[in-house]
């Protein structure tokens, strides 16, 4: 299939559709679960979903989008609920809370589920494609329903974006200030739940939990900025899901689920450490320039002390004996302030091993080192 | 009459549904202690991944390696995290987040690859089938013993045996992770061991439950038994008492209503969690609430003796100890003077004459031990009794 015909099939359009939305209100989402370190809330209330999913079916009789939707926003919401009453009234703690809410609630969409293909309902085939996510099933209604879902949302978010700021970074000033604090948060779960509910179709209840995480987490290290940081958890929300889903719409039997958490998580791992200032590989460069900088002055305020104590500016100091005076293998540091003409390698017969001594820029920049090393102590 | 017994596909299912929850408790009521309960949730899901790597390699879908593999799968999942967490990049909840759903993921879609050559799939995975136990079986004795039975057996045993060796180590570890590390007890290393122990469980709980049922197993009872106690061995036996009886009760309401079995134990576990929730002796709901209105109704009569005596041989002792006094100056409605009146009378704080109230000696000394505690000799003399 070239390009061109993945763009103009209905079925690709739609699915490249549904990845939008999901990225726009899991990267919406996310961004403030994460701040307020409710990473693995989402992970509970997606596995809550799904007796909701079943509920809502039985109830309606038919798959039809909405109330199976409404059926996983509701039990997203009582999962949030009994999460909360079981950690503020009882000796339960939250790691606690959430593995029983998740648990049992997803326990309970099993029964359900065995309970509706029990009953024969040919019109259940499709409820497994909630558990994995299947892309390909997706019908352009469903993205209608998912695209109100995420509009309410944003608007939401947009309206309140100074108030859920506030409450994600200082609930206590927030509340100091008189705002609704307890009430900007259930709302901010209940969102959390809307973006889950969104998410079903393309990535499925288990995995619904890293879409709500990788995004923001990526999005994290490019930026310290909420506003930015929630704009590029968009961007790399659209991004994974629109590789995951493409690659699973033309692929035969693999899941959509796993192959978009795949495509963002491997956005997270790059920005982990590539991004600029954050990224791990950048501090562990500015961490091995620093400790050669530090070894180097180290070594030459070694050789500089040598040269003192015997009363010879030209002292040659054994490398070996450098060595196990500094506790590491000095040569690499050596031969960098050999380049910087600081010291030069001599030879002090008999012995062979190699020795070094001062050049008269080392001895002026060891003096110098000294000099800031004792007005910076007095 | 053994063989009676392995060959009931019911006493099967139910005794592998009992060891599974019997295991996965005596691992749980630690992970849950220690506030690790998440970690169980990551190990179970992330074992897909060991699963599908063990079975690549070794063409073996159960047995020790599997097992093996599996332990190794939940230490590399906790590995990853906590290297992910030492970036000080991301925090640990998150890492949990990220952690597992990527290790899941590569198992799945492995298991999407295969599908063809394997006799899991990502169904099988998630829910079990205890219902099928009792099919595959190997010869013992001449016993046809279900694979599944075995292997839950096995990990039973080495779990309980675990539990039993370093149970001073666990427990200590568990509360006072410092101090355990100070004596030596190396916390680490025993967390460790617990958490290759947990997904060792989880693999052989696997083909019975499924991975996220197992969670359940994991997490809930010891979380019951949690509410219940405040003893570490007493927790263990009702962990397990608790695991029992949601296996079987889950097992009978399955048959009778056609529904995953599983599922239904899981369930099971999650309305056992509900009644400690609400009755538990001590840190129960309705317990939390009966202390409370007990406390409150103590110092009703406390506020009582004291306004009483505040008001003993003064000139308007006639106007303030009647109950209109009450009414007004302690902004108490009738009904509420009438009860607290009547409880202060069957405790003997108090007597009423006529209209007024009078203070008995036991009264007086109970309000002047709030107005004048430094008189108080000895404090066991006057103590009020608790309502």
């Amino acid at each position: 299939m070239s390009l061109l015909d993945l763009l103009t099939d209905y079925t690709i359009q739609t699915v490249a559709l549904g990845a939008c939305l999901l990225g726009v209100i899991s990267g919406l989402l996310g961004g403030f679960a994460v701040l307020r370190r409710q990473s693995l809330l989402g992970d509970a209330l997606s596995h809550a979903a799904l007796p909701g999913i079943c509920l809502g079916f039985i109830i309606a009789g038919t798959r039809e989008l909405g109330s199976i939707l409404l059926g996983a926003l509701s039990t997203g919401v009582l999962a949030a609920l009994v999460m909360l009453l079981l950690t503020r009234r009882s000796r339960l703690k939250t790691d606690a809370g959430l593995g029983i809410t998740l648990s049992v609630f997803f326990a309970v969409g099993i029964v359900l589920l065995t309970y509706i293909q029990g009953t024969g309902n040919a019109a259940q085939a499709g409820l497994d494609s909630f558990l994995f996510g299947q892309a390909a099933s997706l019908l352009r209604s469903d993205v209608w329903v998912m695209g109100g879902v995420t509009v309410v949302a944003v608007v939401i978010v947009l309206a309140f974006w100074k108030e859920f700021k506030l409450v994600s970074f200082d609930p206590l000033f927030a509340a100091s200030l008189g705002l609704p604090v307890v009430v900007l948060e259930v709302a901010l779960t209940i969102m959390i739940a809307l973006a889950v509910v969104v998410g079903l179709q393309m990535v499925g209840v288990v995995l619904m939990a890293a879409m709500i995480i990788a995004p923001a987490t990526a999005a994290r290290q490019w930026t310290r900025r909420l506003e930015g940081m929630v704009l590029l958890s968009i961007a790399f929300g659209v991004a994974g899901g629109l590789a995951g889903s493409l690659i699973s719409a033309t692929s035969r039997g693999l899941a959509t689920g796993p192959l978009i958490i795949l495509s963002v998580s491997a956005i997270v791992l790059v920005s982990l450490v590539l991004a600029p200032e954050r990224g791990v590989l950048w501090a562990h460069l500015r961490h091995r320039r620093n400790q050669r900088q530090m070894r180097g002055a180290q070594v030459l305020e070694t050789l500089y002390r040598l040269a003192d104590h015997h009363d010879d500016p030209r002292y040659p100091a054994e490398q070996g004996m450098v060595d196990a005076y500094h506790g590491f293998a000095t040569r690499q540091a050596l031969t960098r302030l050999e380049g910087r003409g600081l010291v030069e390698p001599v030879r002090h017969e008999p012995e062979t091993t190699p020795h070094w001594a001062l050049t008269p820029a080392g001895l002026a920049e060891a003096e110098r080192q000294a000099g800031a090393a004792t007005r910076e102590a007095v | 009459m053994l063989e009676a017994f392995f060959n009931n596909p019911a006493a099967m299912i139910i005794a592998t549904g009992v060891l599974v929850g019997l295991a996965a408790t005596l691992v749980g009521t630690f992970l849950v202690l220690r506030g690790n309960s998440m970690v169980s949730d990551a190990i179970s899901h992330s074992i897909v991944f060991g699963i599908v790597i063990v079975w690549m390699i070794t063409r073996e879908q159960s047995g020790p390696v599997q097992i093996v593999g599996a332990a190794l799968t939940g230490v590399l999942t906790v590995v990853l995290i906590e290297l992910l967490v030492s970036t000080r990049r991301v925090k640990h909840d998150a890492a949990i987040g990220l952690v597992f759903p990527v290790l899941f993921s590569i198992g799945v879609l492995l298991l999407n690859i295969y599908a063809r050559d394997v006799h899991i799939d990502q169904h099988t995975v998630l829910l079990g089938e205890i219902g099928f136990v009792w099919l595959d079986t190997v010869d013992i004795a001449g016993y046809a013993v279900p694979q599944a039975l075995l292997a839950m057996s096995a990990m039973t045993l080495i779990n309980l045996l675990f539990v039993a060796v370093f149970y001073k180590e666990l427990k200590l570890s568990s509360f006072d992770t410092a101090l355990a590390k100070a004596l030596g007890f190396a916390p680490g290393v025993l967390f460790y061991a617990l958490l290759s122990l947990t997904s060792a469980t989880a693999v052989a709980a696997f083909d019975a439950v499924g991975v996220i049922l197992f969670v359940a197993f994991v997490i809930v009872p010891p979380s019951a038994a949690y509410l219940l106690t405040d003893r570490l061995s007493r927790m263990l036996v009702f962990g397990a008492a608790i695991s029992v009886a949601s296996t079987v009760s889950g097992y009978v309401l399955a048959v009778a209503f056609d529904v995953s079995i599983g599922g239904m134990m899981a369930s099971m576990t999650g309305a056992f969690l509900m009644l400690a929730f609400l009755f538990g002796p001590r840190h129960g709901l309705i317990a939390q609430e009966l202390r409370r209105r007990g406390q409150r109704r103590a110092n009703e009569c406390r506020t009582l003796t004291v306004h009483l005596c505040n008001h003993e041989g003064e000139q308007g002792q006639h106007e303030e100890s009647t109950v209109q006094a009450l009414r007004e100056h302690l902004l108490w409605d009738d009904r509420k003077a009438r009860h607290v009146i009547a409880r202060g009378r069957e405790q003997g704080l108090i007597v009423q004459r006529d209209e007024m109230l009078h203070l008995t000696e036991k009264g007086r000394s109970a309000a002047l031990e709030i107005l004048e505690p430094w008189r108080q000799k000895d404090p066991r003399a006057n103590a009020v009794p608790a309502a």
